[in-house]
């Protein structure tokens, strides 16, 4: 399954490092990564595949908490198709 | 592949200008429940609901939590319950308030926020048990908490019934009455439709029509917010822009509801109905239809220029959102429920907002004079032929209309009820003090009007 990793923060060491090490932990590939400063934010936007039976979205936006909490990020999980009907034909 | 500003689009319109799915509404026929035996209806009805909507709600939660995107209400319609009093021996007022007991015990079984159906359908005539359900419907109302009703008093087919536009007066009045210790509750429960829709998932006028399947999938979207946001960086701009910007915005709250109602009919086995691309307000700051209005240069909802202004909304909103589902349904406009909407509920509260424009807006827009708290004492004929003018404003125009108004007891023009949750604060609204008494005793049939001869 495919899914959208948002990051939203103040930019500081470590995050991408911090981020990436959870999703690695659980078994969860990154396939893309953007990472850009929109209106004075780090954002980060990663596309991440992972086996369904092993890990949920839902399991993976739990495992970031401790992160979003240390590093005083916003982050987001959600699946992939979301955005893609949004703003494909 | 992943752009990163459609992305935080995305999540900027769920987490800064609310956009939800509105609903989730699961309808499901009870027809097969129907039995001359009182016992027999209420445990048919009530086995019948707890499985088919057993996993509606915890769905619904699940596709929230998977997809980012919060699903407010997961709600029931049901056969309109008119139906099964039909068939039962002897009905009563007792019986049919026992069924909207099962019905409530059913709804708070399975989790919903709502269920609707206690609904009878008498735009020409009566059936002895609509006549029956239609008296029961202030106790019903009264004696639950989740039911919600409505009644078709008109259509352009068939005309607007009179007596019964008489009758609901009586019963809106009664039905205030019997819970005015919550400023007439039961009210807010409860809309007199004309030109009802058969697959509508708002409440409180959600029921499943005699056309519809055994159960079906219905979602109803939101996003007041989202639209007035993108209506800011178009300030000034000429309404070509204005309603092309809609337009967009609709589309993609569209998508997001086509998205839901898909995974939910899939996961839940049952078949997609419709998406009802309506702009629903609430009453949380930046999720308001007249904030919308007041973005397109009005200095109040309710002012001069309004009716225009919201009848390009819903006319942008119908276009944008028409090619981004598949199936469209339901009531599919913009609503001004009064109570609901921070910015209607602020000019009511200033005087800019009265009763006979939010009547004009209605000819512009989805479903009628909503959530509009008047003073305790307005007589039930009163209430009647603000019925009736509404319901003249739906038959003649070929679109659903629909009143709902709250009678509250004790309360007078300047004040405020609060109803809480999505209900929000109604300020109280004053009706004009001449009677109606005699036209609306007249009773009998208003006659379809021209434009039904189509055949």
């Amino acid at each position: 399954m495919k899914a959208i990793v948002t990051v939203v923060g103040k930019d500081k060491k470590g995050i991408i490092a911090k981020v990436s090490n959870v999703l690695f932990k659980n078994d969860v590939n990154i396939v893309d990564i953007s990472q850009t400063i929109m209106q004075d934010m780090f954002t980060m936007i990663m596309m991440v595949e992972f086996d369904e039976t092993g890990v949920s979205v839902v399991e993976i936006e739990k495992a970031l908490k401790a992160a979003e909490k240390e590093m005083g990020l916003s982050i987001h999980v959600q699946r992939e198709e979301i955005f893609s009907s949004m703003h494909r034909i | 592949m992943i752009n990163p500003f459609e992305i935080m689009e995305t999540i900027n319109m769920i987490d800064q200008e609310n956009l939800d799915i509105r609903t989730i509404t699961m309808g499901i026929s009870l027809k097969s429940c129907a039995d001359p035996d009182i016992d027999k209806v209420c445990e048919k009805v009530y086995d019948k609901i707890t499985k088919y909507a057993r996993d509606l709600v915890k769905t619904g939660e699940d596709i929230e939590k998977q997809f980012g995107i919060p699903i407010i209400n997961k709600r029931i319609s049901v056969t309109p319950i008119a139906t099964l009093v039909d068939v039962l021996d002897n009905p009563t007022v007792e019986k049919c308030v026992r069924i909207a007991k099962t019905l409530d015990r059913a709804a708070k079984a399975v989790g919903v926020n709502f269920l609707g159906g206690y609904t009878a359908l008498v735009q020409k005539g009566y059936t002895n048990g609509e006549r029956v359900l239609i008296e029961s419907i202030p106790e019903a109302l009264a004696q639950t908490d989740l039911v919600c009703s409505s009644v078709n008093i008109g259509s352009t087919r068939a005309g607007i019934n009179m007596d019964a536009v008489k009758q609901m007066g009586e019963v809106v009045k009664k039905a205030a009455l019997l819970t005015s210790e919550t400023k007439g509750f039961a009210c807010a429960k409860l809309v007199v439709f004309c030109n009802a829709v058969e697959d509508n998932p708002f409440m409180a006028g959600a029921f499943l029509g005699d056309g519809e399947g055994e159960c079906v999938i219905n979602v109803g979207v939101s996003g007041p917010g989202v639209v007035k946001c993108a209506l800011e960086k178009v300030k000034g701009k000429d309404f070509g822009v204005v309603a092309e910007t809609v337009k967009k915005t609709a589309f993609k709250i569209t998508r997001m509801g086509q998205l839901v109602a898909q995974e939910a009919s899939k996961r839940l086995g049952v078949p997609f109905g419709i998406v009802d691309l309506s702009l629903a307000p609430t009453p949380a700051v930046g999720d308001s239809v007249a904030y919308i209005l007041e973005e397109m240069g009005l200095e109040k909802c309710g002012t001069h220029g309004t009716t225009a202004a919201l009848a390009l909304l819903n006319d942008a909103v119908k276009k944008g959102g028409v090619m981004a589902s598949s199936y469209v349904g339901g009531l599919s406009g913009a609503f001004i429920p009064v109570s609901e909407d921070a910015g209607m509920i602020a000019a009511a509260s200033c005087g800019a907002l009265t009763l006979e424009k939010l009547e004009a807006m209605t000819c512009v827009c989805s479903v009628g004079l909503d959530m509009i708290v008047i003073p305790g004492d307005t007589s039930a004929s009163t209430i009647s032929a603000i019925i009736a003018d509404e319901a003249a404003i739906g038959m003649i125009n070929q679109k659903t209309t629909a009143v709902r108004v709250i009678p509250a007891p004790g309360m007078k023009e300047g004040d405020v009820v609060e109803f809480g949750g999505l209900l929000g604060t109604g300020p109280v609204m004053p009706v004009k003090p001449y009677s109606s008494e005699e036209f609306i005793s007249r009773g009998g049939r208003i006659p379809a009007p021209i434009n039904s001869l189509k055949n």
